[in-house]
């Protein structure tokens, strides 16, 4: 059998239904024996855009997600991809062409050094130089992207190794792997165990922060049975959204940066909290040396190497999160009897009634009638729309990067594990449509709407076309401001309203582009369409996308980078001041400044200092 | 001032790890270190008793945060298979030299040998202009002798970096 063969065997043993890909001479094996396979496979119109999609497909499904590239550039263009899965933990495999192993490290054409670009952004990867080593290699790979903390594995895979033949009998695809330096560690320590059921139990002020780590290790049922049975108000990171039904009278939403009030000071002013399966990023803690500064803390992951990292912890628990909630609640149950009674600790009473005159409060403006439109308006139509369509248990969003995905996250209620789909870790922009794309094949029986600024819809936007060719129907809303709005608010609210390179023009016409593609697209300027339109794109078996034309100006409530989180700032309001150059003007410019220092046309030009400053 | 994020006291610390001999390994460990902002004052890799894994030893500077944080990422990776932080007081330690020392007559030449037995170390070469000298032990000895010989002016070092093993009939062993 041909090496290409073989792994296309070893893909459908691990499972795989689709891949997502871009073929290429390096890969022109794997594609011939594609041919003669029952194996799904997507022609995405960008390897990030597959990339993406393979992420998207396996934070839908919980399973792996495949993608391929060709040599050389292909395998570039799958690097932010694949480095947007890992700094999220999510299952990819990640397969490139290279060119013959008599020809690696001789700059052969499109020949580049996969392995050591994928090194730092994957779990781990492989280099096959010898056919009969396919079978365990990609047993391997799926072992290690699926369990312990999942990741991305890559694998490279030279084009001779496709080509050789191999006795597939006496290499048979192994059914247990050997990986003698990999043993993650699934059950908590009984000891620590039983010391956070002791904290949990004598806590007056308790918090609970849900990260992505409990989607991943479907853990939400557990996660709701300690929260009820003691009590605890939860909050969420942006990657443990779903992992907590957020209608829940407990839930105080999003914790950090752009967290919710109630969040930001339950976690600065509770006594204990429960962290699990988080890693307390700077945009969860804000300043560390004043995060959670009253509380003890419990703090529960699968990976080892995330406790004790960013924040010190008083009862680290490394194991995965459904197993150790589980042993958590058994251990509770035991020291109170099987009623529970007594968990819901008298003196809480007050902290929980605290939280709830916060939320009550704080319960955010969303029906604007302002034209253009508040964003907050769209965000709440949509809600209404999911539960008038009696959608609730059938709906996934991805979304972008920028103030869409953090309005998104900030105002949307998400219920489901699974059904809120963001770049978080590298906040990638041009995520959320190919994304769309994996989701929906993922779970095509749920209805999948992508949420996007119009920044990043741009950068994968040649997507729309896979979307139209296969009649993908998911929904795309542009949040759209002409203005990298993220970007503009940092520049409004640090660098004293100085717009710099953050205002687009009038171009595309985004409903025009979409016809372009044969995809059904709308533009809404008036609140008063938004519902109308959503009902029509949702009920829609095809392809949709609608430009909501919002408010440049609107932002979003913040905590200052480094700050302390109960410093929520308001945005500033402010208009669009930047004006875009024509050419004429650049070209006048350029001509200009080199005849003043009497240099040539053709001379040596002077490269301007670039300006240190932070951007999102 | 809260109680996360304090600065903590530095130390030199050996870390000895047991890795899968693939190809790539190297690179794979020295990445994570640069990457994190590790700070490696030495590495060393050889062979083991087990012909698939190899043995590293690397001198790493750092608080006992950083330090917990580089143990904890150097198991995560998958060739490594075993990582230990040794204590310095219990293992034992040696570090090659081969130092090239100016002696261009026959009084210098008798010094540095002279020297040299002191310090229980081998002439293994000889020249009209120079004397080449291996010594082994513990990196402060190094250090001594080659301030010792500075004066004759060296030529030409080279310094393998630390190795280590614990002391006593304790082993690395993988993980069952
Ligand atoms: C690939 C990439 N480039 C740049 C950034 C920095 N960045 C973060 S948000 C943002 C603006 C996004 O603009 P848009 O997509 O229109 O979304 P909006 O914030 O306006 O909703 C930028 C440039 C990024 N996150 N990703
Ligand atoms: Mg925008």
């Amino acid at each position: 059998m041909r090496g290409a063969e073989a792994f296309i065997k070893a893909l459908e043993y691990e499972g795989v239904k689709v891949i997502f890909g871009y073929p290429g001479g390096a890969l022109l094996p794997f594609y011939d024996a594609l041919y003669d396979s029952d194996l799904i496979h997507i022609l995405t119109r960008h390897e990030q855009g597959a990339a993406h999609a393979a992420d998207g497909y396996a934070r839908a499904s919980g399973k792996v997600g495949v993608c391929v590239g060709t040599s050389g550039p292909g395998a570039t263009n799958l690097v932010t991809g694949v480095a947007t899965a890992y700094a999220d933990s999510s299952p990819v495999i990640a397969i490139t062409g290279q060119v013959p192993t008599r020809l690696i490290g001789n700059d052969a054409f499109q020949e580049i050094d996969a392995l050591g670009i994928f090194m730092p952004i994957v779990k781990h990867n492989f280099q096959i130089r010898r056919s009969k080593d396919i079978p365990a290699t990609v047993r391997a790979a799926f072992e290690i992207a699926k369990t312990g903390r999942p990741g991305p594995v890559h694998i490279d895979l030279p084009k001779d190794v496709q080509e050789e033949e191999f006795d597939i009998e006496s290499n048979p695809i192994p059914a247990k792997v050997d990986l003698p330096g990999y043993k993650p560690t699934l059950k908590g320590h009984p000891k620590q165990i039983k010391m956070a059921a002791k904290a949990i139990m004598a806590a007056e002020r308790p918090v609970i922060i849900a990260g992505g780590g409990v989607n991943i290790s479907n853990a939400t049922e557990e996660l709701l049975k300690l929260a009820e049975l003691c009590g605890i108000p939860v909050c969420t990171t942006l990657m443990g959204k779903g992992s907590f039904p957020e209608d829940h009278p407990l839930s105080l939403g999003m914790v950090g940066m752009h967290g919710t009030k109630p969040a930001n000071y339950a976690v600065s002013e509770c006594d204990l909290l429960i962290a699990i399966g988080c890693r307390f990023s700077d945009r969860i803690t804000g300043d560390i040396s004043s995060f959670a500064p009253y509380a003890k803390i419990i703090h529960i992951d699968i990976d080892p190497a995330e406790i004790g990292k960013n924040i010190d912890v008083d009862i680290p628990i490394v194991g995965d999160a459904k197993l150790v909630l589980k042993d958590i609640i058994a251990c509770l149950l035991k020291s109170c009897g099987t009623d529970g009674k007594g968990l819901n600790n008298q003196n809480r009473e007050g902290w929980l009634r605290y939280l709830e005159s916060l939320k009550r409060s704080n319960i955010p403006k969303m029906d604007y009638e302002d034209i253009p439109i508040k964003p907050q308006r769209i965000v709440k139509e949509l809600m209404n729309v999911i539960q008038e369509l009696k959608l609730k248990d059938r709906f996934i969003v991805t979304t972008d990067v920028g103030q869409n995905q953090m309005w998104m996250a900030h105002y949307f209620k998400v219920h489901l594990p699974r059904t809120f789909i963001s770049s978080g870790g590298l906040g990638t922009m041009g995520f959320g449509l190919p994304a769309a794309i994996g989701a929906k094949i993922a779970r095509p029986e749920s209805k999948v709407v992508c949420v996007t600024g119009d920044g990043g819809f741009m950068m994968n936007i040649q997507e729309l076309a896979t979307i139209a060719d296969y009649g993908i129907p998911v929904v795309i809303c542009i949040f759209d401001n002409r203005t990298l709005g993220m970007v503009y608010q940092w520049q409004n609210l640090f660098y004293g309203g100085r717009q710099c390179n953050v205002t687009f023009g009038e171009s595309p016409d985004f409903v025009k582009v979409a016809k372009g593609y044969g995809i059904e697209a709308q533009r809404v300027t008036d609140p008063k369409d938004i519902k109308e339109v959503l009902r029509e794109a949702l009920l829609s078996d095809e392809p949709y996308l609608i430009d909501f034309v919002i408010d440049p100006s609107e932002g979003l409530p913040m905590v200052p980078p480094g700050g302390k989180l109960k410093n929520i700032i308001e945005p500033v309001r402010a208009p669009p001041r930047e004006r875009i150059p024509s050419f004429q003007e650049i070209k006048r410019k350029l001509l200009g400044e080199t005849r003043e220092k009497g240099l040539s046309k053709d001379g040596p030009q002077e490269m301007g200092t670039p300006v240190e400053r932070e951007t999102y | 001032m809260g109680k996360h994020g304090k600065k903590q006291e530095t130390s030199t610390h050996i870390i000895s790890a047991l890795v899968l001999n693939n190809p790539g390994v190297l690179q794979r460990i020295a990445g994570l270190f640069s990457r994190r902002g590790y700070n490696i004052s030495s590495i060393t890799v050889g062979t083991t008793e087990t012909p698939n894994m190899a043995r590293m030893t690397i001198v790493v500077k750092g608080d006992d945060k950083i330090l917990e944080q580089v143990v904890k990422q150097l198991n995560k990776l998958i060739e490594v298979i075993k990582v230990s932080d040794l204590d310095v007081n219990k293992c034992v330690k040696r570090e090659l030299c081969l130092i090239k020392i100016h002696t261009p007559d026959e009084s210098s030449k008798s010094q540095v040998i002279q020297y040299t037995n002191v310090f229980r170390g081998k002439i293994v070469d000889i020249s009209h202009e120079s004397l080449t000298v291996e010594i082994t032990g513990s990196s402060d000895k190094i250090d001594a002798f080659i301030d010792l010989v500075r004066t004759f002016g060296i030529k030409e070092m080279a310094r393998t970096g630390l190795t280590a093993l614990m002391r006593g009939s304790k082993v690395l062993k993988p993980r069952k």
